[in-house]
Formats: C-alpha cells, sequence, structure tokens
C-alpha cells in the first residue's frame, strides 16, 4: 500500500501534475532561461536540489511549526536553501552560474517550490515528501531540458552547446551541431519562441492524455465483454 | 460561407467572405503592377510563392482540424493574407523567408486561435513580423526602384536569385540592393546630419524616396475604391493618416531639421498600405463605428512614435499588431446607443 502511494506521487509529479505543463507553475524561469538545453538543465537541477532540501526541512519540522506562522517560517527556509545553492555555484559552476544570473536567487520565489512545502511536505512524512520533491524537481527540469532543446535546435541548429560550462572541458564534445551551416531562426530564441513552444508542449502533452485515456476506455470496455461472456 | 441574417424583413445582402475578397484581390492589383514596374519581377514571384504555400497550409491545417476543405479554400481570406505579406518582403528575399512567414502565418496566427473570424491578429502582419524578427539581413534587401536602378534584372535572374540564391555574373548584392528611405532617414539622423542635408542625396525625390513615394498613390486607389464599394469602413484608413499626419506636422513644426515633414511619413513605408489594406482587416479590427476611429487614431500615433524614437525604421505592422490587440476593449467601451434607449441608459442585457 505505501509503495503504492509513492508511485502515485511519483507519477502525479512527473506526469499528472507536472510544474511546467500542468500547473503552469514557475513560468518566469521556465520561459526566461531556456534558451539552450545546458541552462533548462542547470536551473532545472538547481530547482530540484532546493525542493529536495526544503521538502525534507519542512517536514521534519512539520509538528513543531504553529499554523500561524508557518508561512514565514517556510519562506525562511527556501531562502536560506536558496543562498547556499547559489553560493555554491558560484564556487563550481562560476560560468554556468554568470548566465543563469538573477534567476538563481529567483528560485526563491518559483511557487512551485512554496507550493510543495504547502500542500505536501507539511502534511507527509520525510520519505514521501523527498520522493515528492524528486518527482515534482524531475518533472520540472525534464520540462526545462525539452524546452531548452527544442528552441535551441530550431533557434540556433544545435544541441547541448556549452556542455563543459556544466561537465567540465570534457563534455565540450558533447556539444551536437545538428544543421551545418544553419542561419539560425531568431524568433525561437527570443520570448515569443518560448510561449510558442510551451504551448506546444502542453497541446503535445493533452494529445497523449486523450489518447491514454481512449486506449483505457477500449480495454476497460473489451475487458467488461470479456466478463460478461 | 454566407452569414445571412436573421430578422425578418431585410434581405441578405450579396456580401459573402469570397465577393469581399475578390474586390480587396482586384484593388489590389494596380498597386501589384506599380511594385513589380518599380522593384521589379522578384514582387509576383514572392506573390506566388506565398499564395500557393498559404493555400497548402489552409489545406493542411483544415485537414487535421477535420473541417471541409472547400468553403474555407474557396473564401479567398488565404490569399488575400498571403498577398499582403508578400508585397510587404523585399523583392530578391530567399523563397524559404517567404515560406516561412506565411506558414506561421496560417497555421500559428490563423488556425491555433479558430480559423477565420477567431483570430485576433492580422495574420499577414504575423508572419511578417516573424520574418522581420528572425531573419533581419535577409529583409533590408529591397531593389533600387526603376527609375534609379543602372542594372534590371529579368524574370529568369529573379527566379536564380530567390530560388538559388545566384546573382547573374559581374553583379553584386550591393549594387542591386539600397536601404529603403524610412531606413536611410534613421541611420543619417543617428549620425547627427539634420533633414536638409539628409534629402540633398539624389536618392529623395519630392516627398520621399525617389520611386518609392509613388508605389503608396496605387494603393491609395485601390483603397478609395474599396471605400466607396463599402468594403472596408472609410474611418479607420482616415483616422490611421490623419492621426499620423497630426503628430508628424506637430513635430516638424517644433524642430524641421530632426522630425520628417507629414508628407514624407505618409508617402514613405506601408503606411497608405497599411491604412487602406491592413488595419481593416474585417476580423482583427474594432467594429464599432466610434471604436474604428480610436483605432485608427491609435494605429496612425504607433507608427509615428515607431518610426521616431523605436528600434525598427517602420512600425506598420507593431502599430496594427498591438491595435489588434486593443480592439476587443475599444469595441466594449464603444458600443454604439440602442436605438430607442436614451444616453447613459444601460440596454436590456
Amino acid at each position: 500500500m505505501a509503495d503504492n502511494g509513492l508511485r502515485k506521487v511519483l507519477a502525479d509529479g512527473l506526469w499528472h501534475n507536472n510544474t511546467g505543463l500542468v500547473q503552469l507553475l514557475g513560468l518566469c524561469p521556465l520561459l526566461a532561461i531556456t534558451t539552450n538545453t545546458i541552462n533548462g538543465l542547470g536551473l532545472g537541477l538547481a530547482t530540484l536540489l532546493t525542493l529536495l532540501a526544503s521538502n525534507a526541512c519542512v517536514s521534519l519540522i512539520r509538528n513543531l511549526v504553529r499554523p500561524e506562522v508557518r508561512i514565514p517560517v517556510y519562506v525562511l527556509i527556501i531562502a536560506s536553501v536558496v543562498t547556499a545553492i547559489e553560493l555554491s555555484m558560484n564556487a563550481w559552476f562560476h560560468d554556468l552560474y554568470l548566465i543563469l544570473g538573477i534567476f538563481i536567487p529567483l528560485i526563491v520565489t518559483n511557487c512551485a517550490i512554496i507550493g510543495r512545502a504547502e500542500a505536501f511536505a507539511s502534511k507527509n512524512s520525510l520519505p514521501r515528501a523527498l520522493v515528492d520533491a524528486l518527482a515534482i524537481g524531475l518533472g520540472f527540469t525534464a520540462v526545462l531540458v525539452t524546452l531548452g532543446a527544442l528552441r535551441e535546435l530550431i533557434g540556433s541548429g544545435t544541441l547541448f552547446a556549452q556542455a563543459h560550462l556544466m561537465f567540465g572541458e570534457a563534455a565540450r564534445g558533447l556539444a551536437i551541431v545538428v544543421w551545418e551551416d544553419y542561419r539560425g531562426f531568431l524568433l525561437a530564441i527570443l520570448p515569443p519562441g518560448a510561449f510558442i513552444g510551451l504551448g506546444l508542449l502542453i497541446a503535445g502533452k493533452n494529445v497523449i492524455d486523450t489518447r491514454m485515456k481512449q486506449a483505457a476506455t477500449v480495454r476497460a470496455k473489451a475487458a467488461q465483454a470479456a466478463s460478461t461472456a | 460561407m454566407r452569414f445571412p441574417t436573421v430578422t425578418s424583413p431585410h434581405l441578405t445582402p450579396p456580401h459573402s467572405v469570397g465577393r469581399v475578397m475578390t474586390q480587396v484581390i482586384l484593388a489590389l492589383i494596380p498597386a501589384t503592377i506599380a511594385a513589380t514596374w518599380y522593384f521589379g519581377w522578384g514582387v509576383l514571384i514572392n506573390i506566388g510563392i506565398a499564395v500557393t504555400t498559404a493555400l497548402a497550409c489552409e489545406a493542411v491545417m483544415l485537414t487535421l482540424r477535420r473541417r471541409p476543405l472547400p468553403p474555407a479554400l474557396g473564401d479567398l481570406s488565404a490569399v488575400v493574407a498571403a498577398w499582403l505579406f508578400a508585397l510587404t518582403l523585399p523583392p530578391l528575399v530567399p523563397w524559404w523567408i517567404a515560406v516561412i512567414g506565411i506558414a506561421f502565418a496560417m497555421v500559428f496566427a490563423k488556425h491555433l486561435y479558430g480559423g477565420l473570424g477567431y483570430n485576433p491578429f492580422n495574420p499577414a502582419m504575423v508572419g511578417f513580423v516573424v520574418v522581420l524578427l528572425s531573419f533581419p539581413r535577409e529583409l533590408s534587401l529591397w531593389t533600387i526602384p526603376a527609375v534609379l536602378a543602372e542594372q534590371r534584372l529579368g524574370f529568369t535572374d529573379y527566379l536564380n536569385a530567390i530560388f538559388l540564391g545566384h546573382l547573374p555574373a559581374g553583379l553584386t548584392w550591393d549594387a542591386l540592393t539600397s536601404a529603403t528611405p524610412l531606413d536611410r532617414v534613421r541611420t543619417e539622423l543617428g549620425m547627427n546630419r539634420t533633414l536638409d542635408e539628409i534629402r540633398e542625396n539624389p536618392f529623395f525625390g519630392d516627398f520621399s524616396g525617389r520611386g518609392w513615394e509613388w508605389v503608396g498613390n496605387w494603393y491609395l486607389l485601390g483603397g478609395l475604391w474599396l471605400a466607396y464599394r463599402r468594403v472596408i469602413d472609410w474611418r479607420i484608413p482616415l483616422a490611421v493618416l490623419l492621426s499620423l499626419c497630426a503628430l508628424a506636422a506637430a513635430f516638424h513644426l517644433f524642430d524641421p531639421g530632426r522630425f520628417a515633414s507629414p508628407a514624407f511619413h505618409l508617402f514613405s513605408g506601408a503606411a497608405i498600405v497599411g491604412a487602406f489594406f491592413i488595419a481593416t482587416d474585417p476580423v482583427t479590427a474594432s467594429t464599432t463605428p466610434r471604436g474604428r476611429l480610436i483605432y485608427g487614431a491609435g494605429i496612425g500615433v504607433l507608427i509615428y512614435v515607431i518610426r521616431t524614437w523605436g528600434g525598427y525604421a517602420e512600425g506598420v505592422a507593431f502599430a496594427v499588431l498591438l491595435m489588434n490587440m486593443a480592439a476587443p476593449t475599444i469595441d466594449h467601451y464603444t458600443r454604439p446607443r440602442v436605438f430607442g434607449t436614451r444616453r447613459g441608459e444601460r440596454d436590456a442585457p
């Protein structure tokens, strides 16, 4: 039963209740920094780490904090976690830190994080809160990376450019030039490209959901027919 | 496609989308011929590419949306959008730019919003803005108008240039293309030259760039005929041009060395075609009489502001799109008084 519950938490965070595609939370960093894949991955992982730490803290103190002061306490926790992450990124991924700039401290204001603290971690045990943070964080990262890859591919015809910023000099070879001699389609890199790209991703998810629902009803009908026969 | 009125004693007017669009195309023909004469065969080739692509995209989107093909393909609205879009393109622009622009216009600006009648933004202008933002260098390849050009390209030269990117031997892009009058004035004003110095260049004629200044008149001819036929409402073009001229005149009187004359603004760029053909799009424009005056005046003001202080030399497309966004609000606040109610009295819900 517990295992089943955790699986549901995972599926919700990764797909059914995805932060980027369903809840539409944290759109500001999502739209602003996904000009290439590596930026998306960098911010996604930073958000994932923040979520893990903040969900864990909130879950551990959930029986100590009085409800009247819970929101300021959550904000304090998240702000300290983000400050720590910002300082570490500045130390170890300095170039990436320079590119992501203001959007790293702005993780504090990402409503997805305080949303999870308030709606989930403050009511659940540590393991469940951690699984939830992992699922939500990975789901958000997946959207950031997909949108970043989409915009990078259409906008400049490459994939994983600047991978060395994240994985060190050895990863320079990861950068793929998909189309040689590509002139670039600036619109995809500019803000409109972010909105259009996100719209297309949401539409794609809805199509997949509809297909899955149709398949499920067909299967249910078949099972019913088989059981009555 | 017909939209008959339901109240009883009226006869159905013979207006249908197809008929309106046919008249718009007829009104565009003089200007198209003039543009082809001044700027070369590329104009016609661009129209051909854009119209073909638009119809293909329309057919694909209608099939995907499971709608019947004939009424929407036959109403010519896609042809008009593609035609107007093609007229905004420089004649030597590579073929794939026309294809990308009009495909984006049809798929994203028209069909994703629900097709004709539901699109909040003018598709032709969305297509133009997309290619303008994405390919600024290619969009500056305007051919030198006929009265100034030393060499003129033949039809096959244009086909080669547009589809293969080859120019005839001995010619360079620089010899064939030049900046538009608006671009040139903008650049030279940036170099701290006064308008009088700028206008001494033989490039400039009586009002604007030589050659450029007369194309607008042919749009005016077609536009006036459309207004006479009541296909478009005279209020929109009048408001656009009046507000543009009024602002230009005020600033020109204030400092003639820095701010161009109203005539220059009127006869340069897309002011006239924008006022008569683009701002009057029945789907995206305001629909109430007073609203149309406000809508048009807003476009005129924005054109002037963008041309004078904005980041681009020409602002018609941006002005139209911005006012498209405002049109529903304008309509909401300018609803005409219902006959029989007193001023200030709310009509029955």
